[in-house]
């Protein structure tokens, strides 16, 4: 069922039930995320895509990648307070993960030189949690997790020994917008590839994030395809033994 | 013991109770809650029956094991009824002493309370200060019953509430009373109750939940604590009749695993009243069936945040999840579920028995009832208070409080935990209701009321939330663990004395942005503190970043202890006791201390009794 | 490790996904911490995948992955607690214990750990050893109850 909501002033039709980010990448209209994933549960995590959103004559700011769409509702995805908050957000993750050339490449685009906040530190991850939720959700295996909490919240494999079921299909190398995750030759099982924490050289993006019409891109989706299906194949057999 | 089948069972069975218990003579309410058992009272209790046996007085007088009676500073505390003779404090030793008095009608005066101001001796209990003027409702049976035996719950009036529900009113009867009657919740949000109970009866499933969040995270509260340790029924009878009006068979008390005492007599109460037939299939001969499990906490402050606990019911590590949708629609395992204060399931039989109407005569417009605030820090009778909302800061503060210890001057009181704030002397005379405390920049929280005087640092009570906050904080969304990281920061470089110009800015923009930008409370709430303390106390925060100065004598790097020369009477109490040996000076001269040597550790300024140790 | 102890937990939970909390607070309770290899045995057994319990056992605090002392102390750092002076009392376990947070003295006697809010804010600030709780604690009786307990028969 279709339903009419406006979205920075145009009016849209959308199936009852999308989220809002969907219904506005539909209408050709950007939000930016970095923890939000199609294949994937959403997460409210990044807190990037927060729009303004007026229904039922209340205005408020929520995230729109778990906001479902409803008759009548308006959005608005580029306000100064919607501005204010991305940037504060990327400032945040600048001073978290400094080195990193996605966050660089938001800050830039968001017009930061460097971040206002004093606390400084170099890490790799921004902890979006995309690694561990295809893991789980479409892969199956959760070979990867998340552990502690709070500022100590790490994504790592189980008291950070290499893992024993990972299947190396490398969807987690491949969904890691930091790349911080790499594919390393496994000791106990020869010709299998498994996954690694922190990689040292966290190559910027040849193509500026524009995946869709990347060459990369597509032969690492083709090895990966390839890989959960080997994995599958071999699990099937063993459970109709 | 019998399966109660019916009302009119229940009310038999209430008539035996009475009966059997007309012979009781004099009765010994004794604690032996958290803070009296901490107090050794185990042993008081076992004292007294060793000399009630030794005496043969077991026909005489009788001894209630009683949950927590909120004034725990004084105890060991035993009331004598029915004379309702107050004794605190009461050891072993005592023992034998108010056993021989209670045969000869006498009192043991030492034992009293005693008013430090007038100090006069007050005998009987309903006459201290500290509980003459609560509005005893939710804690009423709390130190007058014993948790652990159902008979004194049903002698006391308890279940006829849910024999009223079951047998005389419909589901939608029970919702709507609850929603007449205003309860908002207690746990801190203040949603309507009744509001949740309906959305929640008319989500569409043949499943529900109903769960009592017993997590009492906030430090400084322990007003869930007393009630499940001392009245576990009423929160069961409250479970059970929101069961019937939502129509959930399976319900979940969640408590936090550093409150063993509050675990174990839930248990026993579930127990037994799954041995009375008050829960299971066919509860009163209504057909309703429902049944209680506990869930232990595991030390995550996060978990008491709804979507978390329902996440950590499911067995899964507690990092909350946006809303919508709410769990009243989508909650444990995907069902409508309702989640509701242990206090706020309390005041359920209340609602019931009374009406909706006699409810909300007490309290205000848009706060009805009471609330139990847990009053601690500075004052001088410190304990868990039950008052109508509405009543002000400077009479619970002041007339219940006894005022400020030491005689000292009041600086602030904080409320609502890590998701309060301090509010000043201006406000004293505020009426104290949700509303209120938010336009104050504080919020209502689960109740915990923290006193402070000139020796609380605000910009260290700040520090003090942040930190908490920061290691409580699940570390999912960015504006909470990155935005907690940068105030972290920002304050132990203020309290150090490492202060920049720009750091009350950065704090109130950081704090307003994680204020809209979090996924959960816990985020959203965290920058109250800072924010009202800088609100209230900003010259405070001045001293700390231009100055470099603490007036409290916090911030160890802020002042400095010095003896006052003419307060001095050289005992050398502090010269024995000073660990690094900083103190110097003659017997009976005034002594000195070596700042270069001295680490602030306070064992000084605490130990001497003539306060000539000053902050500079 | 007593693989028997732990199947009976694991049986009396019903090998229920969402007690695992509840059985690994059970476990810990007799094997004084949570040792890997119980951790991988329990992950087997249930077929809950052991980067779940890893998740759990570090996001809870209180789960511990390293053996405890036969005395844990606990001191509350709840709010009125610190306004209290807990955090004097924390510096002079550190100093008297030579131990920070989280850690275990070398002699396994004791192990350090901050809680918040024991519920017992009348008595602040409060100090637990093992079962016994101590009230109004400052610096300077710390070494006394601390000293109370080498005295004890190994049990």
């Amino acid at each position: 069922m279709k339903i009419p909501i406006i979205i920075d002033g145009r009016l849209v039709q959308v199936d009852q039930g999308t989220m809002i980010i969907s219904a506005a990448k539909n209408a050709g209209i950007f939000i930016p995320t970095l923890c939000y994933h199609e294949a994937l549960k959403p997460y409210g995590s990044c807190r990037l895509c927060i729009v303004e959103v007026i229904q039922n004559k209340q205005r408020r700011l929520v995230t729109s990648c778990n906001f479902p769409a409803e008759a009548g509702m308006e959005v608005f995805t580029d306000t100064t307070r919607v501005r204010e908050i991305r940037k504060k957000i990327i400032e945040l993750l600048l001073a978290r993960c400094s080195e990193v050339p996605i966050v660089q490449t938001l800050a830039k685009r968001t017009g930061i030189e460097t971040s206002g906040f004093k606390k400084r530190e170099t890490k790799e991850c921004i902890l979006c949690g995309l690694c561990v939720r295809f893991c789980e959700e479409v892969v199956g295996v959760s070979a990867i997790g998340l552990s502690n909490r709070g500022t100590e919240r790490e994504v790592s494999t189980p008291f950070k020994a290499p893992s024993d079921i990972c299947i190396g299909c490398g969807s987690c190398t491949y969904i890691c917008p930091t790349g911080c995750i790499e594919m390393v030759p496994d000791e106990k099982t020869p010709g299998m590839h498994s996954m690694k924490m922190g990689s040292p050289s966290l190559e910027p993006c040849p193509n500026d994030y524009k995946c869709e019409a990347c060459d990369i891109e597509q032969q690492f989706v083709e090895e990966m395809k390839g890989a959960i299906i080997q994995f599958r194949s071999k699990f099937r057999k063993a459970t109709e033994l | 013991m019998e399966r109660i089948r019916n009302i009119s069972d229940l009310e038999r069975i209430r008539e035996q109770i009475l009966k059997k218990r007309e012979s009781e003579k004099i009765v010994l309410r004794t604690c032996i809650s958290t803070g009296c058992r901490a107090q050794k009272s185990l042993k008081v209790v076992s004292a007294l029956g060793s000399a009630i046996e030794e005496q043969g007085l077991q026909d005489t007088v009788k001894i209630r094991k009683t949950g927590c009676h909120g004034f725990c500073e004084m105890g060991p505390i035993m009331v004598v009824e029915p004379e309702n003779i107050f004794y605190r404090k009461v050891r072993p030793e005592d023992v034998n002493e108010i056993i021989s008095q209670l045969t000869e009608g006498g009192i043991v005066e030492r034992l009293l309370w005693k008013d430090p101001v007038t100090k006069e001796h007050i005998t009987s209990e309903r006459e201290l200060p500290i509980y003459k003027r609560q509005k005893k409702k939710v804690t009423y049976r709390s130190g007058r019953i014993d948790p652990a035996d159902i008979e004194d719950y049903i002698a006391a009036n308890g279940y006829s509430a849910l024999g009223k529900a079951l047998t005389f009113m419909s589901p939608a009867e029970v919702i709507g009373t609850v929603i007449a009657s205003g309860l908002r919740g207690r746990g801190g949000g203040g949603f309507p109750a009744g509001v949740k109970w309906k959305m929640c009866s008319e989500a569409p499933s043949d499943i529900r939940y109903i769960i009592a969040n017993g997590d009492e995270g906030d430090p400084g509260a322990f007003m869930d604590r007393s009630l499940m340790e001392g009245d576990p029924h009423s929160i069961i009878e409250g479970m059970i009749i929101g069961a019937y009006a939502i129509g959930a068979r399976q319900g979940f008390i969640y408590v936090r695993e550093e409150y063993p005492i509050a675990i174990e007599h839930l248990s026993i109460a579930i127990r037994q009243a799954e041995e009375y037939g008050i829960l299971g299939n066919n509860i009163l001969g209504s057909g309703c069936e429902f049944n209680i499990k506990i869930h232990r906490g595991a030390g995550a402050f996060v978990c008491g945040e709804e979507t978390a606990l329902i996440i950590s019911i499911e067995g899964r590590s507690g990092t909350p999840r946006s809303r919508p949708p709410y769990p009243a629609i989508e909650g444990l395992w995907g069902k409508p579920t309702v989640i509701n204060n242990v206090e706020t399931f309390a005041n359920i039989p209340l609602i019931i028995s009374k009406g909706a109407e006699a409810y909300a005569s007490v309290g205000t417009e848009r706060s009805k009832g009471t609330k139990v605030f847990s009053l601690v820090g500075k004052v001088m009778n410190t304990g868990l208070i039950e008052v109508e909302m509405g009543t002000t800061l400077r009479e619970i503060i002041f007339d219940i409080g006894g005022g400020i210890r030491k005689c000292k001057l009041f600086k602030a009181v904080q409320t609502g935990g890590p998701s309060g704030g301090c509010i000043p002397i201006t406000k004293i005379d505020m009426p104290v209701d949700y509303d209120s405390l938010r336009e104050a920049g504080a919020i209502m929280g689960s109740g915990g009321m923290i006193v402070m005087d000139g020796t609380s640092c605000m910009v260290d009570v700040a520090r003090y939330f942040i930190n908490f906050l920061m290691y409580e904080s699940c570390g999912k969304c960015v504006p909470c663990r990155e935005g907690l990281k940068q105030m972290h920061h920002i304050l132990e470089n203020i309290c150090e004395g490492h202060g920049e110009e720009d750091d009350i800015k950065t704090l109130i923009e950081l704090g307003q942005f994680m204020m809209t930008s979090s996924l959960c409370g816990l985020g959203s709430t965290a920058p109250n503190p800072v924010l009202s303390t800088i609100r209230h106390f900003r010259s405070e925060y001045e001293s700390h970043i231009y100055d470099k100065k603490c007036f409290a004598g916090v911030c160890k790097n802020l002042f400095e202890y010095v003896i006052d020369a003419e307060l001095c009477n050289g005992c050398a109490l502090c010269r024995l006791k000073c660990p690094e040996g900083a103190i110097s000076g003659k017997k009976k001269k005034p002594h000195s201390i070596d700042s270069s040597k001295c680490i602030k550790c306070g064992i000084c300024f605490n130990s001497c009794k003539q306060e000539a140790i000053l902050v500079r | 490790m007593d693989i028997q102890v732990i199947d009976s937990i694991l049986e009396k939970y019903e090998y229920r996904h969402s007690d695992i909390i509840g059985i690994m607070q059970e476990v810990q309770h007799i094997e004084n911490f949570l040792p890997e290899e119980a951790l991988r045995y329990i992950s087997r057994r249930m077929e809950i995948s052991l980067t779940r319990i890893f998740d759990i056992v570090t996001f809870y605090k209180a789960f511990s992955l390293k053996p405890r002392g036969r005395h844990i102390i606990k001191i509350c750092c709840g709010t009125t607690c610190h306004l209290g002076g807990a955090v004097q009392n924390l510096e002079q376990i550190n100093r008297t214990l030579n131990i920070k947070d989280g850690g275990t003295t070398d002699d396994r006697m004791f192990s350090l750990e901050t809680v918040n809010c024991l519920g017992a804010c009348a008595l602040a600030p409060v100090v637990v050893v093992g079962d016994e709780y101590y009230e109004a604690v400052n610096a300077g009786k710390i070494e006394k109850i601390l000293s109370s307990y080498p005295q004890e028969e190994e049990k």
